[in-house]
């Protein structure tokens, strides 16, 4: 029979990424209702010593697949063992983080064992009657919901995206079963070659791990909108996020997009400069802890979920209350 | 060379508005589009024909009146276009659509696959690694540049925080990005010469030997939805106008304050 609810842990060079930590918290939430265990499955070359950190954030179980095939992500050999995984060990419920790997290897995997997907699940729960997993993401662009439920096939398979689960770090003495699982790859598994691997040179900024967010929208006006932006999130030690039109008109780079098609963030401080607020703009950033808008116009749907809405001219704003902050901040240091 | 590209005709989600009072979508009005990395997909495959010669088909699963998004593919100079139409698609999750869309290219024969990446209305990006692992071929996701080297396809994949540079032997699957290649507008001959194209059309029974009925359509997929609602709005915060803008700071560094963020 299947059961416990498998996370897939992605790694890259070595590091475990902050999305796979994501799901093992919230797959320890899910696992009490069901009365079921938290297995962390991590590949790789050389991983092992990353199940304490799994451990640590809630799984009772860590199964290690370790081969030299396995030290960059490949399609195939990352397919086949995971395949092999639930072959052998037949889980009722795998989670995977929708980052590009997630998105390219579970329906890969989905595929070959003939089970639903569900892709950049937003909120998971469980049916308290036929103790379903229920999926629930964003469709149409944003603009609807929808839960959905795998009823026939095993496992119920789902993509999470990263930044939307709580991260709860457990009992640091917490330990489990470690179990190395063996996969023998064929040569012919590798149906690729990467000729090269080239990381992106600029400074690579996370914006879903910054606490505070400035974010600017069609109301900075260009690029040259986003420097008092910056200086104000310089001061408070944020950084600067965009809505969509930022990045279409090049006035600043993709990763720095929030919103449907780019990250979903949750800083504990959100400043909204000048973004009107399309569903899918909000539909990245509503789970901030405190909204700040400033915005000209009273009737942006922006302020109707800001926590502080300022009706006014961001221009003259932002600058001033750079000052203001640098001044309060300094005024502090003496007290 | 034979390429196929796989398109999918789409609302244009960003025209997409929500009704403030029945809090609903409103789909009057809203033009389809072709997806706009399916778009980009077409474009790359054009330019790859100029590079080894060969065909470009276009294919796409949906309704009749899928055939203006054909129509539009033609026009930017595709050769031929195929239809997978039939009652039995309908419904159907992303595994049922790759199934469908995995047999109507085993009937009509590839060499290279073109996918978008993800389509704007579902956003999954399932369907492409899909329908590779049902014809039991190599994928190549998130492309954003992509050559012929012989027999080979070498293709720039931007994974997140790096670029892969990937060598894959032909036949493949490549998904593209939108930012792969700009779309060509379509020309005023390019649109004659699409309208007095054929448009094949293969229906349940043309695909009947490669299909399973119980795999396909609402009843065959694996997913069903339960449940689907627009959000609800948040609580109202405070909103202030009509202060100078001196004001304005002061009352946002009180409450920055009062929250320990400065």
């Amino acid at each position: 029979m299947s059961k416990d609810i498998y996370v897939v842990i992605e790694q890259r060079d070595g590091n475990v990424q902050k999305v796979g930590l994501e799901l093992v918290s919230e797959a320890t939430r899910l696992a009490e209702s069901l009365g079921q265990d938290v297995v962390a499955v991590i590949m790789g070359d050389n991983v092992s010593n990353k199940a304490d950190l799994l451990f640590k954030y809630g799984a009772n179980k860590v199964i290690v697949v370790e081969d030299p095939m396995l030290k960059e992500y490949v399609t195939e050999p990352y397919t086949k063992a995971f395949t092999k995984v639930i072959e052998e060990f037949e889980p009722d419920i795998v989670l995977f983080g929708a980052s590009a790997i997630g998105r390219d290897l579970a329906p890969r995997v989905a595929s070959r064992i003939h089970t639903g997907l569900t892709a950049d699940c937003t909120s998971l729960d469980i049916d308290p009657e036929s103790k379903l997993l229920l999926m629930t993401r964003p469709a149409f662009g944003g603009n609807i919901m929808a839960t959905i439920v795998c009823r026939n096939y095993k496992p119920q398979m789902a993509t999470v995206r990263p930044g939307v689960m709580k991260l709860i770090e457990k009992d640091e003495f917490e330990k489990g079963e470690i179990i190395n699982f063996r996969v023998d790859f064929l040569p012919e598994d590798m149906n690729v070659e990467i000729i090269k691997v080239t990381k992106e040179e600029k400074k690579h900024v996370d914006i879903t791990e910054t606490k505070i967010l400035v974010s600017g929208g069609r109301g900075v006006g260009g690029p040259e909108g986003y420097k008092p932006l910056s200086d104000l999130a310089d001061v408070l030690g944020g950084e600067i996020s965009s809505s969509r039109v930022g990045v279409d008109s090049g006035w600043i780079e993709k990763e720095r997009q929030v919103g449907q098609t780019g990250k979903t963030v949750r800083p504990n401080l959100y400043i909204a400069c000048g973004i009107s607020g399309a569903i899918q703009h909000m539909a990245g950033m509503e789970e901030s802890d405190f909204i700040l808008a400033i915005n000209k116009d009273e009737t942006a749907p922006m302020m109707d979920i800001a926590d502080l809405g300022i009706v006014g001219d961001l221009k003259v704003i932002i600058p001033k209350l750079t000052e203001a902050i640098k001044k309060a901040k300094e005024a502090k240091i003496v007290d | 060379m034979k390429i196929v590209v796989c398109i999918k005709q789409v609302p244009d989600t960003t025209e997409v508005k929500l009704d403030p009072k029945t809090n609903t979508l409103i789909r009057e009005g809203v033009p389809s589009i072709i997806n706009p990395d399916d778009k980009a997909g077409l474009e790359a495959a054009l330019r790859l024909r100029e590079q080894v010669g060969g065909t470009v088909t276009v294919l796409c699963m949906g309704p009749q009146q899928a055939d203006v998004a054909l129509r539009e593919a033609l026009a930017m100079g595709c050769d031929e276009a195929v239809l997978l139409s039939a009652r039995e698609f309908g419904g159907s999750d992303t595994w049922a659509t790759a199934s469908i869309i995995a047999a109507g290219l085993t009937k009509i024969g590839f060499d290279i696959v073109i996918t978008g990446r993800q389509a704007i209305d579902g956003d999954t990006a399932q369907v492409g690694p899909q329908i590779a692992e049902q014809l039991n071929i190599p994928q190549v996701s998130y492309a954003e540049e992509l050559y012929n080297e012989g027999e080979y396809m070498i293709i720039k994949q931007h994974f997140d925080d790096r670029f892969n540079t990937i060598k894959v032997k032909i036949p493949c699957l490549i998904t593209a990005l939108g930012e792969l290649a700009t779309p060509r507008y379509m020309t005023v001959g390019g649109i004659v010469d699409a309208y007095e194209k054929e448009i094949s059309i293969l229906g349940f029974q043309d695909l009947q030997d490669l299909l399973n009925p119980d795999f396909i359509g609402l009843k065959g997929s694996p997913t069903n939805v339960v449940k689907s609602f627009t959000k609800q709005a948040k609580g109202k915060g405070t909103k202030l106008a009509d202060l100078t803008a001196d004001e304005a700071v002061a009352a946002i560094v009180e409450k920055l304050d009062e929250m320990n963020m400065i």
